[in-house]
């Protein structure tokens, strides 16, 4: 299958940072792929970087190749890539509040979208703002077109979002942490929204989270990364199965939903110490000054990606497989 | 005599939509050394309750009483006493952090008030939590933001134990905390607990860490506990259709994705309904949960419900 989007060597580059470096993945028509990390993991600047949207300190180095649909994204000119934007790459926020504007209904603002990218008439647009509140399951769309983001519940208003980025029918929707603002009960209702549109759009959906028990769920490959860098790729069966790197291992044990009937009288979760700021000057490893399985050679250089098993990748050379090591009881989770 | 115990309380506040009734008749109580966790999604009125308990917001109606003794209509000066022992920890270190002042002067300030010693003992008490958070020596002479988060909330948890409390409420503690972090904090309040004998009320809309943390579990909908029981026991046997929603919707990497357990919003807590207030978002709500409230009653030793139908939830 040809790949939708194809991102090679990614680096983004500030005066005195990299905050992303030397990331590669591809994503299928139709596929979700999550992204995990978390804060500082380089995940959000990703995603503006690909629908270019980058602060202006920033910079995506020469040797960065972002190929969306046979289209080399880097270097496009604004008009271009204005063109593209909203039409075929769309994006959704974790705070839909800030990214609606207060002031204006929310069907204007999805009337706005269809009248600049498909030249539809005022009444037109507003026909078909209609529809797509109805497809993302707003009750009594044609009375709450009229309403100001205000009088809209968190779930709704995120779902208003989610209508006016898929109302060009986009080939690919990123969403950063979409869910991370609202309640599970309703987190689960916008995911499910999410994953029905994909299929009926077949639209691919990048998934920026840092929520393990989401991604097992509902993506189709699962990219992690730790300070700028992807550190593990998996299938998620594999990756919650098995995981690598000695980060993802970390993130799994730490995290209470994962050993279930774990309790504070069973003893201290597991913890992976410091913080990830610690990766800040690192030379090698950047998860090394938290590894507690790092050794001197780690200090040395970055690890490169190494190919463990079929469709999995992970940058760290000492990594054995759980399953192979007699001790692996005290890696499940 | 439970540690802290708090009957059919209310607080209700005005706003242009009406009445909201953030909290609407609860009943709680903490044991000494008890850890009890209060889940419920945002508008519940956690929060509120949680703030009610320290009279940092002023109840409508009920009692609140601590070690036995009526602190509900207390004026706030005959309170200080109280609040020693009573303190809280708060979701956003940061926002709770005085931008200005380094740590040993934010952490003096709650000893001052309460006339905690001289300069010279102050000190001793200030670097004496330091160390106990985990918190490097020098950090009393460094300002807030130069932290990071997880280290800011250990700030704010320093703070909160420097008057030596009986009871400290923690609200979302580790919600704004990267997965990291979190277990870092959760440990942390282990410890503390083990080594002053605290009891714990702990808020949080995270069922996964309710579940380490808690001893006892209250759910709490639309300004009402809903169901109560010991952990072990909610999570084997949880009776009301809300909790086995709330369950449900955390996804969960060891079980096959499901539909949406629960369609709808939370209803406004200025626009509660009537009957069971859970019964516009409730698969099996019937005409008598339309109309008439249920009550609150025992399903099993130490296992409390508000549903019509809980004896029929298995």
């Amino acid at each position: 299958m040809t790949s939708l989007l194809q991102v090679d060597n990614l680096t983004i580059r500030f005066t005195r940072a990299e905050p992303v470096r030397n990331l590669s993945f591809e994503i299928g028509h139709s596929e979700t792929l999550a992204i995990v990390g978390e804060s500082g993991s380089g995940k959000s600047l990703t995603a503006l970087a690909l629908m270019q949207l980058l602060p202006s300190a920033a910079e995506i180095a020469a040797e960065s190749r972002i190929s969306f649909g046979g289209r080399e994204l880097t270097g496009l000119a604004a008009r271009e890539m204005r063109h593209l934007r909203g039409r075929e790459i769309a994006m959704i926020f974790q705070e839909p509040m800030t990214s609606l504007n207060p002031v204006m209904t929310i069907g204007r603002q999805i009337a706005e979208v269809l009248m600049v990218h498909e030249k539809l008439s005022g009444r037109a647009a507003r026909r078909r703002a209609i529809e797509l509140l109805e497809l993302v399951r707003i009750p009594a769309p044609d009375k709450r077109i009229d309403d100001y983001p205000h009088q809209l519940s968190g779930g709704m208003r995120q779902r208003v979002m989610i209508a006016i980025a898929v109302a060009c029918k986009p080939k690919l929707l990123i969403a950063d942490e979409p869910t991370t603002a609202l309640d599970v009960t309703i987190q689960a209702q916008v995911l499910d929204l999410l994953d029905t549109l994909r299929r009926e759009l077949r639209m691919a959906v990048i998934l920026i989270t840092h929520d393990l028990g989401v991604v097992a769920q509902w993506a189709d490959n699962v990219v992690v990364m730790y300070a700028g860098r992807k550190v593990e790729q998996a299938l998620p069966g594999d990756l919650f199965d098995d995981p690598l790197h000695p980060y993802t291992r970390g993130l799994l044990s730490a995290s209470p939903r994962l050993k279930r009937d774990f309790h504070y009288r069973d003893g201290p979760l597991t913890e992976i110490p410091g913080s990830i700021v610690s990766a800040v000057g690192e030379a090698g490893c950047p998860f090394r000054p938290r590894c507690n399985q790092a050794r001197a050679s780690c200090g040395h250089h970055v690890p490169p990606l190494i190919v463990p098993a079929e469709d999995r990748l992970v940058a760290c050379p000492f990594t054995t497989s759980s399953k192979a090591v007699p001790h692996a009881a005290s890696l499940r989770f | 005599m439970p540690l802290l115990s708090v009957s059919d309380l209310k607080t209700h506040y005005k706003s242009r939509d009406g009445l909201l009734r953030a909290v609407d008749g609860v009943d709680l109580v903490v044991e000494r050394g008890e850890t009890v966790g209060l889940v419920g999604e945002s508008g519940c009125g956690k929060s509120t309750l949680g703030k009610t308990v320290l009279r940092l917001v002023e109840p409508t109606a009920g009692r609140i009483a601590f070690k036995g003794e009526d602190i509900t209509t207390r004026d706030q000066k005959s309170l200080r006493s109280v609040r020693k022992s009573i303190q809280m920890i708060f979701q956003d270190p940061y926002a709770s952090l005085n931008p200005r002042q380094t740590i040993g002067e934010i952490l003096e300030a709650p000893l001052i008030v309460h006339k905690a010693g001289d300069r010279a003992r102050r000190q001793q008490v200030i670097s004496g939590i330091v160390a106990k958070v985990g918190l490097p020596a020098d950090s009393i002479n460094r300002y807030p933001h130069e932290f990071s988060g997880g280290q800011r909330q250990r700030i704010g948890i320093a703070r909160a134990l420097l008057l030596s409390p009986e009871l400290v409420v923690c609200d979302e503690p580790v919600s704004a905390l990267d997965l990291s972090i979190q277990a870092q904090i959760l440990n942390l309040l282990v410890e503390m607990k083990k080594e002053f004998g605290l009891s714990y009320l702990f808020i949080s809309h995270d069922l996964s860490v309710v579940r380490y943390f808690a001893d006892r579990v209250l759910v709490m909908y639309l300004g009402r506990i809903v169901e109560s029981a010991d952990n072990a026991t909610l999570w084997s046997d949880p009776r009301h259709p809300y909790t086995r929603a709330l369950m449900d919707a955390v996804p969960d990497p060891a079980r096959p994705r499901q539909a949406a357990p629960l369609g709808g919003d939370l209803p406004s807590p200025s626009d509660i309904p009537t009957g069971c207030r859970f019964h516009t978002r409730c698969p099996l709500a019937t005409d008598l949960c339309r109309t008439h409230e249920p009550e609150f009653r025992t399903v099993a030793p130490g296992h409390q419900v508000a549903c019509h139908l809980a004896s029929h939830i298995h």
